[in-house]
């Protein structure tokens, strides 16, 4: 399957579903920047990996499409967290060099390609197997 | 330092939103999900880390940071394999695999410190 915008998808959610994420982020957020305040930007840096949207999604996604599809969204986390590893290598590298809005967006970037690549390979290869199969 | 907080809850709630209505937006949900592991702290976090404590401080944080996203990794396959068992609630199982993420970010913290790498 084709990446797709699905607007409907938006509607399923209600407004305090919406609410808990926002409020779960926010804290985890908050937090992260409380123990780099205590322990430092070493430590602080590990909670910038921290899931703050994957278990509120997950949970929601299980309510609304079932366990089937919560298990595919938890595939795309995991896919996912190998982009946001290349998010901290790159900022890493242009943080000194670059402004801070340009260091960010390209840390951006690389996250968003290296996850579409990443899935096309994944999942539009097992597309084409099943193709050649039937 | 409460004013502080309190900006960082905004600003975090605000992008884990943004990342979470996009993760609602698309299809099929093996795609959606990969904005589940978005940089919504980070964003939230860094652009003031620039603001107040320079790029040195980005560039430490970024580094451990990528120990963080392979915890996430880590915390993910614990979430497939945990929403696949029909007897767990997936609630919990999200939930509680947020233990594998700090047993495995600690654990790599303390080999990155050992080693030097994170100095």
């Amino acid at each position: 399957m084709t990446p797709a915008v699905d607007a409907g998808g938006l509607k399923r959610c209600k407004p305090w579903e919406y609410a808990v994420r926002f409020l779960l982020g926010g804290v985890i957020t908050a937090a992260t920047g409380l123990v780099t305040h205590a322990w430092g930007p070493v430590i602080g840096g590990l909670f910038l990996g921290f899931p703050a949207i994957l278990p509120a999604s997950l949970t929601l996604v299980k309510e609304h499409d079932g366990r089937a599809k919560a298990v595919d969204d938890a595939r795309g986390g995991r896919l996912g967290s190998v982009g946001l590893i290349a998010f901290g290598a790159v900022l890493t590298l242009a943080a000194g060099r670059w402004p801070p809005v340009i260091s960010l967006s390209a840390a951006s970037a690389a996250w968003i390609a290296i996850d579409v690549g990443l899935w096309f390979l994944c999942y539009r290869k097992k597309r084409a197997r099943g193709r050649r199969r039937a | 330092m409460w004013t502080e907080s309190l900006l960082r809850f905004l600003l975090g709630g605000a992008i884990v939103s943004i990342f979470a209505v996009l993760g609602e937006l698309f299809k099929p949900k093996t795609f959606a999900g990969l904005f589940g592991s978005a940089p919504s702290v980070a964003l939230a976090t860094l652009g003031m880390t620039f603001v107040k404590s320079g790029p040195g401080t980005v560039q430490i944080e970024g580094r451990s940071m990528m120990l963080g996203a392979a915890a996430l990794f880590v915390y993910a396959a614990v979430c497939v394999a945990a929403a696949k068992r029909h007897g767990w609630p997936v609630w919990m199982s999200a939930f509680a695999a947020w233990l594998a993420w700090f047993v495995v970010a600690l654990g790599l913290w303390r080999i990155g410190a050992s080693t030097g790498i994170l100095r």
